[in-house]
């Protein structure tokens, strides 16, 4: 009976595997939980948290006009998520998505500012996208290139090289592409630099949708993948199984710098029509949430990636609507992504209370 | 000549916030916790310390305010929020044991949108800028040292025309140091640091140190975002102009190589890169490019610290990892 008392009031023990449905169920649980919590700046705010989710839906769903505008937010976010899943997957944490697209929209806007006049549509926007993910594939090979060789930070040494792509674009808007003087703006592309649109927005959502199915493959049925997913478990057992970590750590870097550049591409050459300088716009960042809140995994992204650009594009209708001031969508995405981190521990662990454990020993 | 040492003068004040970023980063970091959510920590300071004595001037009305009261007010709120958000990053790493990394960045996304969320509805009510009175404006920026020390040649505009909060952060360094250097609680925290394994073994409880070592830092951190607003956005909240200070304060932690005294030195150095457009004019160079300075710099020395493999400047052996008993 002593033995009873220097037993702890709470302990931890792994799970051997839990039931898909319930994990899922404690998934959809905490985003219910992180959705709950959003509510408390709203109520902060003065409005009720009720009607402005309902707001926010409506904002972004109710007439085709709007669904539009939620879809052109939710393209970028997907394909930037698609982009880092495989170097999250690698524990490689890139987090330079952002400067990535930047560059690759650079490169591509080179294209069409200086080509777009002589050449036709079709090879000029092929060409464009070749160069973008050039472009945005260079820029994160450098930071792969310095962790591979020296184990460089590459969270601090990606995120630093977004603050030089956008200081470029900054640079070119008020001087070399600057159009009229004193705009501070690139002049919008000839017409042959531009996307085409399918059901009323730019083409770029079929491209997205096509690049889902193509990292899953690559990700799950691949030589490639399987080796991302070893480094990621451990990079010694990479070693060991003769793997040159090394060289598949710049492979995999370019390839997702190369998405972000495509991505970028879309942003100048569907979305936009033009290069500023906030044309990442923090996609690089909440792609992060999209990734790691679908578990890396590519169909679970497109759906993540939906209700995020809900959350986003309701959140600006809530502002006009409301004043809540549509930083909430921030907020909610940071305490999805707390909460959605939190609840893999009671996927992982079960907790045993000492009473219990008394009868699991008898 | 001249021009650096106005240079280095200015620099004292950006260099003050980053000093404080990066001060409560290392002592995180120490115990082994990785917290990238520095920038988010820092915007929320920012905004807190504007807020509670913009509230608080509001109350007693504009002249009524007593400087001290308010400055106090602005070092505690701010700290506290910071030290609220090192508590949840624990919270979730350490107790419920998820990655660092991605924790860290969803504390700079949630971060900033609380700050800015914060900035925004305080703005409505307020109808306009969220600031102070003159008065109080001059109390947080006051730069008290008697003249004859601001005269002395050279040094005089560095070291003695600063505000109050650069001896503050300078103390706190050389504070610091010593407790980690000569304190018993200090090196306990180190060791849990480098290898939680061995501390635990010897008896000293990990869960605790992480959490207290990770609150403080988040609410020194925060301090320094509330000393860039103050000082050196002129206590006016502009959500833009704090971005990447707290990023950069985790590169200086690395560029200190974890050692407190270093940061008052880089965080002056950084001050300065970020401020040298304004002061020292190359001629025919873009504006745009010439900002882009203080980060090019961080990638050179985030890349000769790695290359130079030296024993003695490594980070925390067990950084970034979390502390699993049940998996030794």
């Amino acid at each position: 009976m002593n033995t009873n008392l220097k037993m702890p009031l709470i302990r931890l023990a792994k799970r051997d595997s839990l039931k898909p449905s319930v994990v899922w169920a404690i998934r959809i649980a905490s985003v219910v939980l992180a959705l709950l919590l959003g509510m408390i700046p709203i109520i902060m705010a003065g409005k009720n948290p009720f009607v402005s989710y309902g707001i926010m839906i409506e904002g972004a769903l109710s007439k085709p006009g709007y669904i539009r505008q939620t879809v052109k937010r939710a393209i970028p976010l997907l394909g930037t998520a698609l982009a880092i899943a495989p170097c999250f997957k690698m524990k490689f944490w890139n987090i330079g998505a952002e400067g990535q697209i930047t560059f690759g929209a650079i490169i591509s806007s080179a294209i069409a500012i200086y080509l777009g006049k002589s050449l036709p549509s079709f090879p000029l926007l092929v060409l464009m996208a070749v160069a973008g993910a050039i472009g945005g594939g260079i820029w994160a090979f450098i930071p792969g290139y310095f962790k591979a060789k020296y184990n460089t930070n590459e969270t601090l040494f990606t995120l630093m090289m977004n603050y030089i792509a956008i200081g470029i674009v900054r640079w070119l808007q008020g001087g070399p592409w600057e159009g009229r003087k004193g705009t501070q703006m690139i002049p919008m592309f000839p017409d042959a630099a531009r996307l085409p649109n399918v059901l009323g927005i730019y083409c770029g959502w079929i491209i997205i949708l096509v690049l889902v199915v193509i990292i899953h493959v690559y990700m799950n049925f691949t030589k490639h993948g399987y080796e991302v997913a070893v480094i990621g478990d451990s990079e010694n057992t990479a070693r060991y199984a003769g793997m040159n970590v090394g060289w598949i750590m710049m492979r995999t870097m370019f390839l997702s710098g190369a998405i972000c550049g495509i991505v970028g591409w879309m942003l100048v050459s569907g979305a936009n029509g033009t290069l500023n300088s906030d044309v990442a716009g923090g996609v690089g960042f909440t792609a992060i949430t999209v990734a790691w809140l679908s578990q890396l995994n590519s169909f679970a992204m497109v759906v993540i990636a939906a209700m995020l650009a809900v959350i986003g594009k309701g959140s600006a209708t809530l502002q006009t609507k409301l004043s809540v001031p549509a930083s909430v969508a921030d907020i909610i995405s940071g305490v999805l992504l707390f909460c959605m981190l939190g609840c893999e521990f009671f996927i992982n662990y079960k907790i045993i209370l000492r009473g219990k454990s008394d009868k699991e020993v008898q | 000549m001249n021009a650096l040492i106005l240079l280095l003068g200015a620099a004292g004040a950006y260099g003050t916030a980053l000093m404080f970023g990066t001060l409560g980063e290392v002592l995180t970091e120490k115990s082994g916790n990785m917290n990238l959510g520095v920038e988010g920590i820092m915007y929320m300071g920012g905004i807190f310390g504007l807020i509670v004595p913009n509230v608080y001037e509001m109350a007693v009305g504009t002249g009524n305010a007593n400087p001290f009261v308010a400055i106090m007010l602005a070092v505690i709120s701010s700290f506290a929020v910071g030290a609220f958000a090192g508590a949840l990053f624990s919270f979730i790493t350490v107790t419920l044991r998820a990655n660092q990394n991605v924790t860290g960045l969803a504390m700079a996304t949630f971060g900033t949108g609380v700050a800015k969320f914060v900035g925004e509805l305080r703005r409505l009510k307020v109808g306009g800028y969220v600031t102070l009175s003159n008065e109080l404006k001059f109390a947080f920026d006051n730069h008290f040292m008697p003249q004859f020390l601001k005269d002395i040649p050279v040094i005089g505009r560095i070291l003695f025309n600063q505000s109050e909060f650069f001896y503050l952060a300078i103390i706190l360094a050389i504070a610091m140091h010593f407790f980690l250097t000569k304190t018993k609680t200090g090196l306990y925290l180190r060791a849990v640091g480098e290898s939680p394994v061995t501390a635990d073994a010897a008896g000293i409880n990990i869960t605790k140190y992480k959490y207290l070592a990770t609150i403080v830092g988040g609410g020194i951190s925060a301090v320094g975002g509330m000393v860039y607003t103050m000082t050196t956005a002129g206590c006016v909240w502009i959500e833009a102009s704090l971005s990447g200070t707290g990023w950069l304060a985790v590169a200086l932690v690395i560029f200190c190589t974890w050692r407190p005294l270093n940061s008052m030195w880089a965080s002056i150095l950084f001050g300065a890169l970020m401020i040298m457009y304004l002061r020292i004019v190359i001629p025919f160079f873009p504006t745009e490019l010439y900002k882009i300075l203080p980060y090019a710099v961080t990638i050179v020395v985030l890349v000769i610290t790695s290359t130079r493999n030296i024993k003695d400047k490594q980070p925390p052996a067990s950084l970034g990892l979390n502390y699993f008993r049940e998996e030794r």
